[in-house]
């Protein structure tokens, strides 16, 4: 862990000494974890700065971490590329069971649409300030979120509730 | 006349009074078009011939592959692979192994990395000839896809040669190929000399048919414009980001596989539009035949897969049928509550696929498979500019700004 010489760590632990949680380097890939509460000013930051310049988000996912549970509960990851520099960064936002919630990041980047919708529609995490907020993957009528642990492989027989159209009816 | 038709008509039914001068209309773009290549739908408001607003559905092929894969091991993970990109398949292939290799801290062999090199750019080379030949297709070129499916099929020979499937090939494992098809036929390299040699002249042929073709021009110049600020807003990547001037590709800027030792050049178009990105993805093309070259010269002998003692890779069938240790190896790979295992950790390696950046989050909670298993789809984040450079325009550029964008619904919906 070479938590000291990493200046992108470096930085953001000092201008944001209250969010911060963590910051690992494995594998040769740079992950710092942050509270969820000023994630946009957070990667704002990241985004602006001259000597950070990540002026990319390649990749918005959620995690369902369920061992973990309470107040790491889900996390919602970013990945972020900095062209100018050529190096990457994962943030990871974690959020407490029971208060799904995150601010969207549309105003910094407008591809974070689309991705923080399937974060919605797949772990049910209300992202705040999204102007269009539904389901993108799944039907608008679909009960639970597919991508926590809680919800089965199999499925909760949601095809079971289509109507069966007999012959009768075709008629 | 017209009080009879008026009568005739319920107007309760409808929300408001249809005035076709005044009002906008209302159209359905999909889910099963031919010219959406998959199942994408739009709904898109017309004023007259022009589009006011569109609103792309997605999720009609979403298969729940991220959740499949949290119940799958490793191995068994390369098959979902397939089923994602189904015009690139190796691509994916490779990229999610080398997710997971990079979590085991396996380091493969030199004749696998070029292996894989010569095989994901002919699986490039696959996806730009289904994307040019469609998109000929749907502006009324027919001729240059038949000259370009003809490619893409001995391309395709090519893969069964190798794996003995054609499009869904999981042709990747753990440490190396699948141990049963672990030695390459001299064919295929017979095969591949043949094709490379012969490939040159129907892009040629292609170029000519195209690329100054004055229908082609007038159907493809200034539409679907991106700038670059909409690149870094939108994420994309690809060919797509190329086309509109940034000078950036993976296999350069972050080098996996060997692609650092090998020498190519980057395509780069200026003006952003339709025109653009064919030309980038023509020239594309060239440049994966000058890899599988370089990468077929580079290529040393010798074996394959890692040594089976790093309890990843299946041992050799005369090990399992003669040894005991050999035998429990092969169980200790195979058993379904069994196979390899590694310790906390995740892993992200982008990779440069036909459509852009393609990447595997992967992680691992010591279990036999991916704990979270995420796909980064280029074909999810290219998708999203399309409202933007859509509206405003005509209903025909419609179908020329979809099929440059080469979205493939299996990737995005997932």
């Amino acid at each position: 862990m070479g938590e000291e010489k990493n200046p992108v760590i470096e930085r953001v632990k000092k201008a944001f000494s209250d969010q911060f949680l963590g910051a690992t380097e494995a594998l040769g890939e740079v992950t710092i974890s942050v509270k969820r509460d000023k994630i946009v000013d957070i990667l704002g930051f990241l985004k602006e700065e001259d000597d950070l310049k990540f002026e990319m988000m390649m990749d918005l996912c959620g995690v369902d971490y369920l061992e973990a549970g309470g107040f790491e509960r889900f996390a919602v990851v970013y990945h972020l590329y900095s062209m100018t520099y050529n190096r990457r960064l994962r943030i990871k936002a974690f959020i407490p069971e029971g208060d799904e919630q995150i601010d969207s990041v549309i105003s910094l980047w407008a591809g974070a649409d689309w991705p923080e919708r399937e974060v919605f529609d797949m772990f049910g995490i209300t992202i705040n300030h999204h102007p269009d907020l539904r389901r993108i993957l799944c039907p608008d009528d679909f009960e639970g979120h597919p991508l926590r642990k809680e919800f089965p492989v199999e499925g909760t027989g949601y095809r079971g509730k289509f109507e069966k159209i007999t012959r009768d009816m075709a008629q | 006349m017209e009080k009879s038709f008026d009568a005739l008509i319920d107007k309760e039914q409808f929300e408001f009074e249809y005035n076709p001068i005044e009002e906008k209309m209302l159209l359905n773009f999909g889910p099963s078009h031919p010219a959406t290549h998959g199942t994408l739908r739009l709904v898109m408001e017309l004023d007259g011939e022009v589009v006011v607003k569109v609103s792309p559905e997605l999720g009609y092929l979403h298969h729940g592959f991220e959740k499949l894969g949290e119940h799958r091991t490793y191995n068994q993970v390369v098959t979902i692979t397939d089923r994602m990109n189904y015009v690139s398949p190796l691509n994916n292939n490779f990229s999610y192994i080398l997710a997971v290799e990079k979590l085991f801290g396996i380091e493969v062999s030199e004749r696998v990395q070029y292996f894989r090199m010569i095989l994901a750019e002919l699986s490039r080379i696959g996806d730009h000839l289904v994307c040019m030949g469609t998109q000929g297709v749907d502006l009324g070129a027919y001729t240059p896809f038949l000259y370009l499916w003809k490619e893409r099929e001995k391309i395709y020979y090519l893969f069964e040669i190798i794996s003995g499937t054609r499009l869904t090939v999981s042709y990747a494992r753990i440490g190396g190929v699948p141990r049963d098809r672990d030695e390459i036929p001299p064919i295929f390299f017979r095969q591949l000399d043949d094709y490379l040699e012969n490939f040159g002249a129907t892009l040629a042929e292609v170029d000519r048919l195209l690329t100054r073709n004055k229908i082609w021009l007038n159907r493809t110049k200034d539409v679907g414009v991106i700038s670059k600020e909409d690149v870094f807003q939108y994420g994309l990547t690809g060919p797509v980001m190329r086309a509109s001037g940034v000078e950036w590709d993976i296999r350069v800027a972050e080098p996996y596989s060997l692609y650092e030792t090998v020498d190519f050049e980057i395509p780069v178009g200026d003006a952003g539009d339709v025109y653009d990105r064919y030309l980038v993805r023509m020239e594309e093309m060239r440049q994966s035949i000058k890899i599988i070259r370089q990468a077929l010269e580079k290529m040393p002998p010798g074996e394959m897969n890692v040594d089976s003692d790093t309890k990843v890779m299946l041992p050799k069938k005369e090990a399992v049928y003669n040894s005991i240790e050999g035998l429990i190896h092969q169980f200790e790979i195979i058993m379904t509550n069994r196979g390899p295992r590694t310790g906390k950790g995740e892993a992200y390696v982008p990779t440069e696929s036909p459509n852009g950046e393609l990447s595997f989050y992967v992680i691992s909670n010591g279990g036999n498979g991916p704990y979270r298993f995420r796909v980064r789809p280029p074909s999810f984040y290219n998708y999203q500019i399309l409202p933007k450079i859509l509206e405003g325009r005509l209903l025909s550029d419609t179908v020329a700004i979809m099929s440059s964008l080469n979205i493939v619904a299996g990737e995005m919906d997932r």
